[in-house]
């Protein structure tokens, strides 16, 4: 559980910055008065939906890592055979890369007003982000073909547990991304997409880094950072 | 109170919300069903959590009916005694208390006491409500499939939960973790616009220490759950995983049923690790939003402001934080390493020193307050008296030493329902009492409330003050029958049968409060708009019950933090939030 225990010290810090913020030691009952008359009181400049976004990033990260936390503790047992990780899994990388690029691309030409860009830009990204996702299947289907079941070992039943949590919110993106791209399609001022374009890059970006975290969990790479981790709370 | 000198107050607007941000309902669906109104939603919440909390109120009689009266009603058998427990357990804690603090009280009180117009994101909001509803009828559906709803216990602990033997373990057990994934999804969708409303969405000068601390309490609890959530909902999905694809997450090597199973290695505990991980704050996002609402029912029916209003956020602040890294106390028995066990007991017994200033300012702004023993109020004092027999014999139970004897007996089953059962109840009903008028605009019934408030109270402690003794005797919880067995005297037995008839009693006396419910929903006295004579924002509505959008055209502007209550000097005992300043006013009155 050290894993989650850090990401919560590390959200508890940011939380801890932001309240130190907002006048926490401020003594209400003395301050009489309008807006203006006391700093630190006001709603964030951000948008609702962007706040919204980070809010929901956290919780999704929270659930990431506590996954990773359960990988962790259920590693140490000694039935565990780390099972070969197919190349695919290489290719896949790559796309979801191009797939989260593509989508910075779109979002720096909707600052430029550039829609032909954006367009282009939203439809290489969900395209490769597709692609990513049959990649991910077809990894599942070799795995398969070659007798790594889901069943017939832990480190298999984790594969295919934390490849499907990942496809599933990148799922959940593509339909936020599906939105967008068909708003921006029916001729949708480029100025009030830029929000949306924003907020799909900035998950694309997260669901990037997720997977590099987990591919580095899987094939092995990160195993001794994760058995220090365990040592920090034996 | 410290006079500010004033000037310019008329060269700032009021906050306006564009039309276009509002959602407007078309037809008789969408306003009342397919509502995108967070007032609507808040009602539909409450009410599916109270019938769901009915069903499992009336499977808290049935096990009454047999610990106190045991081989007399044939119609329960042991199997049934388990999955009435498992139900009952689970309903009270996530989908009833949860449920209706979050989405009921949440969903109401945040957008009218920070002056918004609604939620966030309406339509998430809605989705959140309807995810919900199908998350409670997968729950309710376990009672008719085949082999009747789980009987794991509320803590669905594996091996046994999954394994045959136990009830429910054909269906009941799927559709179990199915309904928590569902509820989990849900409320994650809901708990965003509960976050960012408060964070986004206050209207002008509503300075974050201006806030109620029910909002406060409100806000912090369900940070707190969307973060401990996830905990549960990987716990549900590996379970599931175990259960359906045979996997061994959880599950070790084990003979069911004469033979070896095909599991291997998994590891129970770190199941247990999991569920406690969402299972330590979610008593704290059940008791948080309680902490929030009872502070505002005693300020305003004592006519005095919060004591320590300051310590009062940090003590809000310190507890969620610190109810993340107490989860382990919970397994003390469980054959975790023993040494973690200290660690668990010292974060634990920290946990008490912010609680305890709580309970001390509760007790401080009643001292020489204008104490009004109306209905809302009785009950916030019911609450602080529960409360603090639950704390206290926490403290018993934090102590390694002690829990290990004591764990599994009766005491764990008073300790926690003194503390996170009754006391929260306590909130829930004294704020059903004190908002039903700004909610339907005619007051509950007085003298119903009053018999509705001794009986539960009186009747609560009756029941759970002696089932601590039974704990200390040794009586096992989760026992269909206790038999012939030496160390339990036969005056247990008797006590046991008491409780059961007190138990019945109170479940009786709910019965009323739902007659003046719907009662007073037609009868009742007109209320007006501020029948307290309250502070907060939500008391200030041009319409009562508020209208769609909550305010008129503008937004109201804050002056004053929401408790300025009894000022010397002031002409009434409260001033309203958005209330302009004195000097204004002198200004004004000097101007006309």
């Amino acid at each position: 559980m050290s894993a989650i225990i850090l990401f919560l010290a590390a959200l508890a810090v940011i939380a801890g910055w932001w309240l130190s913020q907002q006048r926490l030691t401020a003594k209400p009952w003395l301050e009489e008065g309008s807006v203006g008359d006391f700093p630190g009181g006001d709603s964030m400049t951000w948008p609702a939906a962007k706040v919204g976004l980070g809010v929901f990033l956290a919780v999704a990260s929270a659930l990431f890592v506590l996954f990773i936390s359960a990988y962790s503790m259920r590693m140490s047992v000694v039935d565990w055979r780390p099972l070969p990780v197919p190349r695919l899994l290489w290719v896949n990388t790559g796309v979801l890369v191009l797939s989260s690029v593509a989508l910075q691309w779109s979002y720096v030409a909707a600052g430029r007003q550039d829609t032909e860009s954006v367009k282009i830009g939203l439809l290489a990204g969900g395209a490769s982000a597709v692609i990513f996702l049959a990649g991910q299947l077809l990894a599942w289907q070799r795995l398969g073909a070659a007798g790594y079941l889901v069943a017939s070992n832990p480190a298999n039943s984790f594969f295919y547990l934390l490849t499907a949590v990942h496809g599933l919110h990148l799922t959940g993106g593509l339909v936020a991304l599906g939105r967008t791209s068909a708003k921006v399609w029916r001729g949708a001022e480029i100025a009030d997409m830029r929000l949306s374009v924003e907020l799909c890059t900035i998950y694309w970006h997260f669901l990037l880094l997720v997977w590099l975290v987990l591919l580095g969990l899987l094939t092995g790479w990160t195993d001794d950072f994760v058995n220090i981790c365990r040592q920090l709370l034996s | 109170m410290v006079d500010i000198p004033y000037e310019g107050i008329a060269g700032i607007p009021p906050a306006e919300v564009p039309e276009v941000e509002l959602y407007h309902p078309r037809s008789w669906w969408t306003r009342y069903v397919f509502s995108q109104d967070a007032k609507v939603i808040a009602i539909q919440y409450s009410l599916t959590a109270s019938a769901i909390g009915l069903v499992a109120l009336v499977l808290s009689w049935l096990m009454r009916l047999q610990l106190g009266f045991p081989g007399t009603f044939s119609f329960i058998d042991a199997n049934q005694y388990l999955q009435f427990i498992t139900m009952h357990g689970m309903i009270m804690v996530i989908y009833l208390l949860t449920a209706l603090f979050l989405g009921g009280f949440g969903n109401y009180l945040i957008p009218l006491m920070v002056g918004a117009r609604d939620m966030v994101f309406p339509y998430v909001n809605m989705l959140s409500y309807w995810v919900y509803l199908l998350a409670v009828l997968v729950l309710a559906s376990t009672f008719f499939v085949p082999g009747g709803p789980t009987g794991a216990g509320w803590t669905l602990y594996p091996p046994q939960a999954i394994l045959s033997g136990t009830p429910g373990q054909d269906w009941g057990i799927i559709l179990m973790m199915s309904s928590l994934i569902l509820f989990i999804i849900g409320f994650t969708m809901g708990g965003l616009n509960y976050v960012v409303t408060v964070l986004q969405a206050r209207t002008r000068g509503m300075t974050l220490m201006r806030l109620p601390l029910t909002v406060w309490g409100i806000f912090t609890a369900t940070v707190m759950a969307l973060l401990a959530f996830p905990a549960l909902f990987v716990a549900s999905v590996m379970l599931l995983l175990d259960r359906l694809l045979g996997t061994s997450f959880f599950m070790p090597s084990l003979v069911e049923m004469g033979q070896l199973s095909k599991y291997g290695g998994g590891s129970p505990l770190l199941f247990q690790h999991l569920f406690w991980f969402f299972g330590h704050p979610e008593v704290y996002i059940v008791a948080l939003p309680a902490f929030g609402i009872v502070s505002d029912l005693i300020s305003t029916h004592a006519r005095k402001n919060i004591f320590g209003y300051r310590m009062m956020v940090w003590a809000i602040v310190g507890i969620g934080a610190l109810s993340f890294v107490v989860w382990a106390h919970h397994m003390y028995v469980s054959g975790m390493f023993p040494q973690f066990g200290y660690f668990f007991a010292t974060t634990t017994l920290i946990i008490a020193i912010p609680t305890a200033i709580k309970v001390y300012n509760w007790v401080l702004t009643l001292w020489r307050g204008d104490i009004h023993l109306r209905v809302p109020m009785l009950f916030a004092l019911g609450f602080i008296i529960t409360f603090v027999n639950g704390g206290l014999t926490g403290l018993f139970l934090g102590n390694v030493v002690v829990d290990v004897p004591l764990s599994d007996t009766m005491f764990v089953v008073a300790h926690f329902h003194m503390v996170m059962g009754v006391a929260p109840i306590m909130v829930v009903l004294g704020a059903i009492y004190h908002w039903y008028p700004k909610v339907t605009g005619r007051m509950l019934n007085d003298v119903l409330g009053k018999f509705h408030f001794w009986v539960t109270f009186l009747g609560a402690y009756l029941i759970f003050f002696p089932m601590h003794y039974l704990g200390l005797l040794g009586v096992p919880r989760r026992y269909f029958e206790l038999g012939d067995t030496a160390f339990i005297p036969s005056s247990a037995h008797s006590l046991n049968a008491f409780i059961s008839v007190v138990a019945l009693t109170v479940g009786f006396s709910q019965m009323v409060f739902l007659f003046n419910l719907a009662w007073s929903l037609f009868k009742g006295e007109a209320s007006g708009g501020n029948p307290w004579r309250a502070t907060t924002l939500e008391w200030q509505t041009p319409e009562t019950p508020p209208g769609h959008g909550n305010w008129g055209k503008e937004l109201p502007i804050v002056y004053r933090w929401a408790y300025d209550y009894s000022v010397p000097g002031a002409a009434e005992d409260f001033i309203p939030q958005n209330q302009p300043p004195r000097a204004t006013q002198l200004v004004q009155g000097a101007a006309s």
